[in-house]
């Protein structure tokens, strides 16, 4: 077998302990675990003595009692049972846009704004609307200065990726441009590429129209030229959080399962991170299954074949070699990865029971912070191997 | 294993539609289905619809275009094809057939003006997508024979399915005649018949089984057909029975251990026994959750459910382990009947 390359480690509790570290952000793909390993950073920072808040997207119902979150308010509130200054919160994604419309336009125009039926669909239902409230809020978190450190889970997706791209989506959708040219091309349109497809375009506009129906696009009309009075507003502070993102005080922790798929999504992430120029703290290879004695998965599998009489004995060999391939199975795919990502620091956290309350967390926070590779002597670890 | 196996009924559906909760492998297993059902000769159509090109992962072959393409053989000489829809792509599609858009309509698509368009009526989306798998489920040759025996979905994950299946609601966002009006009404009556089954893939834990249960009473709600439960990454159980509620607990017999394993010649310090005996009872702890998980999917649904099982394959999944899994899925009665000429 050739060398494998050992990726540098990610130090968890420097990371929590630095006042220099403002804002983590923890992404991955869908069922990977970011909200407990969120609330698990969150919990640890607080109990390490930093003012820490934690905003939640979506959390298991368990998860959301451990930390106190039974109500939607949509505002950070004190976990009492935890041992620092620890505040939660669960991103309520209509009310944050409801908040943010009334901030940003007079009373009679929020007025309208709200009471839009197409409104109703956007602010509920539009793909991206979660990433971009999710964004919003940490915005406001952060102009608050009540926090040390703000930990932020983001919405599920398939990709992680769509943290990063939805509020640009949306506010190209909110820009106006397009609606307007599909109500007026004629007004919008005469220049450059439209006078080109002209003609198509109002041969589109009329299509859709009758696909999607005249109201709803007048809806939608309405909605827009309401909206772009405050949009100035709008998309600066999209850009203000964005440029949070890329401050020094932020860190992006990328959470994946031992997985392929996984880790293929936090590989594009990574790559995605470093275009964009932002502060990438390390990986969490989430729910590992390391082998706990050492002792050769054929080796514990011949002995299980020739036991006779000892049943115990013989369930303890085979489900013990039945781990050692999957943690070496997990390790490959680690390796391929940082082969990848040589300089990607990465931390393991080996899997859990499900978490019901602020222990579990704590149990989290613990593995997140453990050094796995100090804890196998080298002597075992070659043992292992054989 | 106690499954409940494929009901007769299940075999008469030509749509199957495979849900799950994120990371329980729905693509998996929606794609072992599709080598499952073509088995002995027949024709299957296997189709995503999310973008994420997850067919083309799974067999290891270049990006998939807005095209049917032959990716498997299956087992006894029949085919599986492949077709990733695109959303946009099929709204064009429409827009050349009924409205004639000429090349207008690449130059639209290249402006976000197909995008906008799909994106401002969220229903319009699923229509389109619903729209043309039900064209590849109707679609018949020149002798009246459907091309496709069956046509295997890989949907949207359990949050979203109910919503994405649930065209007489996305409806509503669109006009009330018209091209894709008519589909829209051909898609729900196909969904709401016994053509249809909506599969759901779920591991024996907590979560994914809760998000099972709530599935399948949000479809029953929406007038559709639950089809079979899937537990898939099932691990085997080493532990006997009755050893598995002690050892979860922590008791384990350490003495025990180590003198089984010193009559196997085994002679392991006290603490390589401490972590073969921590080992025990992280898989007892397991097993114990996957048997609960698995009491659950027996006693809650107010009507029992068909129930497969698939094994977690530790190699993980490559093409030759598809195959490995298609032939579970046949052994316990997976299987499509042949379709009458219309």
């Amino acid at each position: 077998m050739s060398p494998t390359k050992v990726a540098p480690r990610l130090d968890v509790d420097e990371l929590l302990d630095d006042p220099e570290t403002k804002v983590i952000v923890c992404c991955g793909s869908g069922g990977v675990g970011k909200t407990t390993t969120s609330a698990a950073l969150a919990v640890r920072a607080a109990e390490r003595g930093r003012r820490a808040v934690v905003l939640t997207i979506d959390p298991a119902k368990r998860l959301a009692q451990a930390l106190g979150l039974e109500q939607l308010d949509n505002a950070p509130g004190k976990v009492e049972a935890a041992g620092g200054d620890l505040h939660a919160m669960m991103l309520d994604m209509r009310r944050t846009f409801d908040e943010m419309v009334q901030a940003h336009a007079e009373p009679d125009r929020a007025e309208k704004i709200l009471s839009n039926p197409f409104y109703q669909t956007i602010s509920s239902s539009f793909s991206g609307t979660q990433e971009y409230m999710a964004m919003e809020k940490l915005g406001q978190l952060a102009a608050t200065g009540e926090w040390d450190l703000i930990v932020v889970d983001t919405p599920p997706s398939r990709s992680a990726l769509d943290f990063l791209d939805a509020p640009q989506r949306m506010s190209t959708f909110l820009d106006g441009r397009m609606i307007r040219l599909l109500t007026a091309p004629a007004r919008a349109g005469g220049r450059g590429l439209l006078k080109i497809v002209g003609a198509g375009f109002s041969l589109f506009a009329k299509a859709v129209s009758t696909i999607i129906g005249g109201q709803l696009l007048a809806d939608a009309s309405a909605f827009v030229q309401a909206f772009d009075t405050m949009f100035g507003g709008f998309r600066e502070r999209a850009n203000a959080t964005y440029q949070l993102l890329r401050s020094p005080g932020t860190a992006f922790v990328v959470v994946a399962a031992p997985e392929p798929d996984a880790l293929r999504e936090a590989a594009y992430f990574v790559d995605r991170l470093s275009e964009e120029e932002m502060p990438l703290a390390g990986l969490v290879l989430n729910r590992t299954h390391p082998a706990l004695a050492p002792l050769s998965a054929a080796k514990a599998r011949d002995a299980a074949d020739g036991l006779r009489g000892a049943p115990l004995a013989a369930a303890v060999l085979r489900l013990h070699a039945d781990r050692v391939d999957l943690a070496e199975r997990e390790e490959r795919l680690l390796a391929r990865f940082t082969s990848a990502h040589p300089t990607v620091a990465v931390t393991e956290v080996p899997v859990v029971a499900e978490v019901a309350d602020l222990d579990g967390l704590r149990e989290i926070g613990e593995r997140l912070a453990t050094d796995r590779a100090a804890t196998l002597t080298p002597e075992r670890k070659l043992r292992s191997a054989r | 294993m106690t499954t409940t196996d494929w009901p007769a009924a299940l075999s008469e559906a030509r749509l199957h539609v495979v849900s799950g909760k994120g990371g329980t492998g729905k693509t998996t297993v929606a794609a072992a289905l599709a080598l499952a059902l073509a088995s002995g000769g027949r024709r299957t159509l296997l189709v995503e619809v999310e973008g994420r090109q997850g067919i083309a992962q799974l067999f290891d072959t270049p990006p998939l275009p807005y095209e049917e393409r032959k990716i498997a053989v299956a087992p006894g000489g029949g085919e599986v094809r492949a077709l990733a829809v695109d959303a946009e792509a099929a709204l064009l599609e429409y827009f050349e057939l009924f409205y004639r858009l000429g090349m207008a309509g690449r130059t639209l698509r290249r402006m976000g003006a197909i995008e906008f368009a799909t994106t401002l009526a969220p229903g319009l989306r699923d229509v389109l997508l619903t729209g043309k798998v039900k064209e590849c489920v109707t679609r018949k040759d020149r002798d009246g024979r459907p091309v496709y025996d069956a046509v295997v979905l890989d949907a949207p994950p359990t949050g979203r399915v109910v919503n994405f299946l649930d065209v007489t609601a996305a409806m509503a966002d669109l006009a009330k005649s018209g091209p894709i009006h008519t589909q829209a009404k051909g898609v729900v009556q196909l969904l709401h018949s016994p053509l249809t089954a909506v599969h759901l893939v779920t591991l024996l834990e907590d979560l994914p089984v809760t998000e099972t249960l709530e599935t399948v009473d949000e479809l029953v709600a929406a007038g559709m057909r639950p089809g079979a439960v899937i537990a898939n990454q099932v691990r085997p159980q080493w532990l006997p029975d009755r050893s598995v509620a002690a050892a979860a607990g922590g008791r384990v017999d350490a003495e025990r251990v180590r003198a089984g394993l010193a009559s196997a010649g085994l002679d392991l310090p006290a603490d390589v026994v401490d972590g073969l005996v921590a080992e025990t009872v992280e898989h007892a702890q397991r097993v114990h959750a996957e048997s609960a998980a698995l009491a659950r999917l027996d006693t809650e649904p107010t009507r029992p459910l068909p129930r497969l099982e698939l094994p977690r394959l530790i190699e993980g999944v490559d093409l030759g382990a598809l195959y490995e899994l298609a032939e579970e899925l046949t052994e316990q009665g997976v299987s499509v009947n042949a379709v009458p000429v219309a």
